[in-house]
């Protein structure tokens, strides 16, 4: 059966639920084969192999890890050269899209982003479905030049536990010089904020410009939910919160099954970051603000007394 | 220091976007501009020569109309404009769009070595973000994406980057392609004098041929990837407001419930 690379995300060898989705994606296709880059493979193989990896190719060297995507997006190349791979599957974040970039030139191959469901093409090659203009279209595409690459965005595809075999291969990779040009030369991680990544969480809790600054009762009731918080550029860009935790264009774009909207007017910069929700609820003073004609369910009210009352109860009802 | 901005001119977003007949991007019916997130890539360019010296050409391809995403740039300060335009083109993607615009980088340094390429972190229509690696992976040299602040040393061009979990410094040797967000700069608003200043400035309308790109190439039947259907989604059909009377949260976490979220 024909190998489909995937690139796994992780950290220490940490899987992200994401690349689970990636694999149950590539299973579709063919045979998934995991592409694990940097330390910490002895970590990932068990769920690697759980989620249907069949091979997983580790490349370890520094190389691949000190700099930008170019190196990577090589890697591939010659994985997809020596494997014959019928498509390649990555997360759609900033590095994984840069890879993507690449590795479709490198190896004259038809090229998705943000992809939201990844099916086998009817006459070959890959069929796909991305949700564009703010969410206000699906458009579905097919590719069946080269190896397809296509991004996959988080929480789009229901992860399938598949036992694969898992067999580790280690493979040869040679770089260029200008793979290594732009290097990585200091890397700090933040301090973990103990709540779920922003992308891969299930609910999002987000504060506008109606915080005022004060995100202390968003974070509360983030917090009673388990969810992810969020903010919107006009919070970010008074310094209320960091811009890594901006939902927007400009920002991350989140796919949750609950979205909450607290003190958001729902701009089209927005929208275009979160509108493709599964449920929508706002909180907001203002009985017009446009972020009312998406919910689910609103509450026309001031999010410093509303917020408290619903964390309250939800805490209430989990005792 | 030869800095090029690649720009786009894209379908005002507060207007009514929508598509074609044959699925492309309806780019007729509403108004367009400068996309804006690449006024941010202009204001860096202008502000590293500023600093130093060098020139600032900004570079777009796109219909006729699209210079007018090229004469916002002018006025904001670049020095000089190439608009690649050619029937051919239309409905190209990203992989095509990669082809032309390494294609006149190249030519625009013939002239002068380019130094630096300098775009924004995604069109605000398409919005893949993937132009700027593919464009560097065309010129054989290294992308630097997403820089928050950018200094230029020598032939250095080392950049930060953040996201959610590390904050990181990237260096790369010159010529590079670097993508700048819209938390680098304020771009600046074209002053009276920059208006002005822009009518005498020189704008270089180039097609294919002048390239030397096949029209085979590009345009929407040579897309290494075909649309298909393009659905409007159905409106998301409003659910329930209620006016806070002081039980709003109360109401909030009920529904939450009853949803099965909590």
């Amino acid at each position: 059966m024909a190998e489909v690379l995937v690139l796994v995300d992780h950290v220490d060898g940490q899987v992200r639920k994401s690349t689970a989705e990636l694999l149950t994606a590539a299973a579709r296709l063919g045979e998934p084969s995991a592409v694990l880059v940097g330390a910490g493979g002895d970590t990932a193989r068990e769920t690697l192999a759980r989620y249907g990896a069949a091979k997983i190719y580790r490349l370890e060297s520094p190389d691949l890890t000190d700099h930008l995507v170019a190196p990577v997006a090589e890697a591939l190349a010659q994985l997809v050269e020596r494997t014959g791979a019928v498509a390649v599957l990555l997360p759609s974040s900033n590095d994984g899209k840069e890879i993507a970039g690449r590795l479709a030139i490198k190896t004259s191959s038809g090229l998705i982003t943000d992809a939201v469901d990844v099916q086998p093409g009817e006459a070959g090659g890959v069929r796909t479905t991305q949700s564009v203009f703010a969410g206000s279209y699906t458009v579905v595409s097919s590719v069946t030049r080269g190896s397809p690459v296509i991004t996959l965005k988080p929480n789009s595809v229901p992860v399938e536990e598949s036992p694969g075999a898992g067999v580790e291969e280690s493979v040869d990779i040679q770089l260029s010089d200008v793979a290594r040009a732009a290097r990585i030369v200091e890397r700090s991680a933040k301090a973990a904020s103990g709540r779920p990544s922003l992308t891969e969480a299930a609910i999002v809790v987000s504060g506008g410009r109606g915080t005022g600054g004060d995100f202390a009762p968003v974070e509360q009731f983030a917090d009673s939910l388990g969810a992810a918080v969020g903010a919107s550029r006009a919070a970010v860009d008074a310094g209320w919160y960091p811009h890594a935790s901006q939902v927007g264009q400009t920002g991350v774009q989140v796919s949750p099954q609950l979205y909450v909207a607290a003190g958001i007017s729902g701009a089209i910069q927005h929208r275009a970051g979160m509108q493709t929700s599964k449920t929508i609820v706002a909180v907001n003073k203002d009985p017009e603000a446009p972020i009312f004609e998406l919910v689910d369910f609103g509450v026309v009210g001031d999010l410093f007394t509303v917020l408290p009352q619903a964390t309250e109860q939800v805490n209430a009802r989990k005792d | 220091m030869n800095i090029v901005v690649c720009v786009k001119y894209v379908p005002d977003a507060q207007g009514d976007r929508g598509f074609e007949p044959d699925h492309t991007t309806d780019r007729e019916g509403v108004d367009g501009l400068l996309s804006e997130l690449d006024e941010y890539a202009v204001e860096e360019a202008l502000k590293i020569v500023e600093a130093g010296e060098g020139e600032v050409t900004v570079l777009t391809m796109g219909p006729e109309d699209a210079a007018a995403a090229l004469k916002k740039s002018l006025q904001m300060g670049a020095h000089k404009a190439v608009l690649v335009t050619d029937e051919a083109i239309a409905g190209s993607d990203a992989v095509a769009t990669s082809l032309v615009l390494a294609e006149a980088v190249r030519k625009i340094g013939e002239e002068t070595p380019v130094d630096l390429v300098l775009t924004g972190l995604a069109s605000t229509d398409g919005s893949m973000s993937v132009v700027p690696a593919m464009l560097a992976e065309r010129l054989g040299l290294p992308q630097v994406t997403f820089a928050s602040e950018l200094t230029v040393e020598g032939s250095t061009v080392r950049i930060r980057r953040d996201d959610e979990t590390a904050s990181e410094t990237i260096e790369s040797t010159l010529p590079a392609v670097v993508s700048v967000t819209d938390q680098i700069n304020d771009p600046r608003y074209p002053s009276f004098k920059g208006i002005m200043a822009a009518k005498k400035k020189p704008v270089q309308t180039w097609s294919l041929a002048d390239l030397g790109v096949d029209p085979a190439q590009v345009g929407l039947d040579a897309a290494w990837s075909r649309v298909e259907e393009v659905t409007a989604r159905p409106p998301r059909t409003a659910g329930e407001v209620v006016a806070d009377e002081g039980e709003g949260g109360t109401a909030l976490a009920q529904f939450l419930a009853s949803r099965k979220f909590v």
